[in-house]
């Protein structure tokens, strides 16, 4: 389902990347693991496109990313990848739900119910008219898990999601992440250099 | 949940930025539209009465006094004229019509004017209850009179010198009404309308009365068996061609005054139309403000959501739906504030005419969209685009990649 072959990108040609392939099947999680500086950030928004490579190819659901026009990769995002951030980020004017609903509006989607569920399923259905700046920061990351998965993605791309987390509360964000995916029928790529993590997953590579 | 929503909440998220931007607009719509208003309609006002009237015959003053006392009724008379000196001119071949009016006197405020039949059908009066006068003293009320003061047909009213509520009474000079008039939106709605004949009839007794030694030297001039005044005539020509050559004819050649309506009162709003130029430039400046601060706004709320701007993008909305959502917060913004400004500037209709009510009787309420005001429409829509261009552009070309990695 992910294929990427030769994968080359250069910022200003300053700092420069070369990263090595990568072939996921589908029903597959992945842990892509690495220092800091070797373009992990670069690489999940290559996955994202957000970015574009400058060589190489990458192929995610039969389709080459690298030969999309910007338009049909928003376009393409929106159908099928979830992304979790490193830091949390919402639209501050909104309320936990309504930032749900922007979401959905994004993708032409309208389903009130599916938010519910995803709420209750993450414990945080008492905070949906609270606006996203009173939330906790463990809440806040569960509203943007929420965010990643209201759509249906095929794909969720998580960034250092546990990097500032202490063991205990890493290992329960990661588990949360997994059962999320697996609730929702989607495949989880989760991009850090949090070792703890490894024991989680079958399939990693390493930077 | 939509970009349309998401504008609205984004603005009502920063209330006070949002407001200076706001109220600025408000204002400088407000005055151009309240400037706009008050033109117009002190201007369909006067032209309303103007109609049927070329020159205005009176004492010898200042024009544009004779003007507004004898066709606006909102001024004193410049004096009276002899009724047989009138008479002369109205007989001359260029006149038209002519219609003698007099006046002197008041009933609460509300003058008293003697004037001939013809009076009425100039201004389309038309008497709503009751008849028109038959006998002196029988008088024909204007809506304005009677809805403030409360008068019914068969009420006597006792009228005062002078064209002020303070002036000292006649006892003699009681009139009865035996007419209501219908609303004309023309001068006579705030007239008590007799005939010549009162207003001589109290004068008569009333000159004779307290002022014998003033007038006994007047008398001495004037013609023995006929002393009687008029205060001003109003007078249509036959020809417009008239109006260049009969005036200076009255004015060279007697002692009476020929004043041109049409040409007072467009010097008239020359004059105050200066006042009214510097202050629609001062509201214009204040829109182009008003521009600019919201255009700070913006590019300064661009760059503390940028993330958000970031996330929305990743969450697969397009370059041109963020554009979108800025522009529409700015239109957003200045549409309310056109709206705003209109109300704004009708309550001022409102409070300007209340005030000019007390002291002129004059009623200006009508709150119709002039045309003026459909491109201060489009002129608020030009600064919301326009202002809200750049960080629009910014958005558009923002680099999401970039902003996440710095986060």
């Amino acid at each position: 389902m992910l294929k990427t072959k030769e994968v080359e990108f250069n910022y200003d040609n300053q700092m420069f990347f070369k990263f090595q392939n990568i072939d996921l099947n589908s029903n597959e999680n992945l842990l892509i693991i690495g220092e800091s500086g070797v373009g992990k950030t670069t690489l999940m928004h290559l996955l994202a496109g957000l970015l574009k490579s400058n060589s190489g190819s990458i192929k995610l659901f039969d389709k080459e990313l690298n030969q999309m026009s910007s338009y049909q990769l928003d376009s393409f995002r929106k159908n099928n990848i979830g992304i979790v951030f490193q830091r949390p980020h919402f639209v501050n004017s909104l309320t936990v739900k309504e930032n749900l609903q922007l979401a959905q509006y994004i993708a032409n989607k309208n389903d009130n119910t599916r938010i519910e569920s995803i709420l209750k399923n993450l414990n945080i259905f008492e905070k949906s008219n609270k606006k996203t700046n009173q939330l906790s920061q463990g809440e806040k990351q569960r509203v943007s898990i929420a965010l990643a998965i209201v759509n249906s993605p095929k794909l969720i791309l998580a960034d250092e999601p546990t990097s500032s987390l202490d063991d205990n509360n890493c290992s329960k964000v990661i588990k949360l992440l997994k059962k999320q995916a697996t609730d929702f029928g989607a495949q989880l790529i989760v991009i850090t250099h949090d070792s703890r993590l490894k024991k989680h997953f079958k399939k990693s590579i390493e930077l | 949940m939509n970009i349309f929503k998401l504008s609205i909440k984004n603005i009502f998220n920063k209330p006070l930025s949002s407001s200076i931007s706001l109220a600025l607009l408000v204002l400088g719509v407000g005055i151009i539209s309240l400037l706009l208003q008050l033109n117009t309609l002190i201007k369909d006002q006067m032209d309303n009465n103007l109609r049927g009237i070329d020159m205005v015959v009176g004492a010898k003053g200042s024009p544009l006094q004779l003007i507004l006392s004898s066709v606006y009724h909102i001024d004193s008379p410049t004096g009276n004229i002899s009724l047989a000196e009138a008479e002369t001119i109205s007989n001359n071949r260029m006149v038209g019509s002519s219609i003698k009016i007099l006046y002197g006197d008041n009933y609460k405020g509300f003058r008293i004017v003697g004037a001939e039949k013809k009076f009425i059908e100039l201004y389309k009066g038309v008497i709503k209850e009751g008849k028109d006068w038959d006998n002196p003293y029988e008088v024909l009320v204007g809506s304005k009179v009677y809805e403030k003061l409360k008068i019914n047909l068969g009420d006597e009213l006792i009228s005062s010198h002078g064209l002020r509520e303070t002036g000292q009474s006649h006892d003699e000079g009681t009139f009865k009404v035996v007419g209501l008039l219908k609303p004309s939106n023309s001068v006579i709605d705030q007239l008590i309308i007799t005939s010549p004949q009162s207003v001589w009839d109290i004068h008569e007794t009333h000159d004779h009365d307290e002022h014998e030694n003033e007038h006994e030297h007047e008398h001495e001039n004037e013609n023995e068996h006929d002393n009687r005044e008029i205060t001003a005539m109003l007078i249509k020509f036959k020809s417009p061609m008239n109006i260049i050559q009969f005036p200076r004819q009255i004015n060279e050649n007697t002692n009476l005054q020929a004043a041109v309506p049409s040409y007072e009162i467009s010097r008239l709003f020359k004059l105050f139309g200066f006042g009214i130029e510097t202050l629609s430039y001062l509201a214009y400046l204040i829109i182009i403000v008003s521009g600019f601060s919201l255009f700070i706004n913006l590019f300064n709320s661009m760059r503390e959501r940028k993330y958000e701007m970031a996330l929305i993008r990743t969450l697969g909305a397009s370059r041109f739906q963020l554009s979108t959502m800025i522009i529409f917060e700015s239109l957003v913004l200045t549409i309310s504030g056109f709206i705003l400004g209109l109300l704004f500037s009708r309550f001022g209709v409102m409070f300007v005419s209340s005030l000019m009510e007390e002291s002129i009787n004059y009623n200006l309420n009508s709150l119709k969209i002039l045309n003026e005001e459909y491109w201060l429409l489009g002129l608020s829509v030009l600064i919301g685009v326009v202002s809200s261009l750049i960080p629009a552009i910014q958005v558009y070309k923002m680099n999401i990649s970039k902003i996440l990695a710095d986060a």
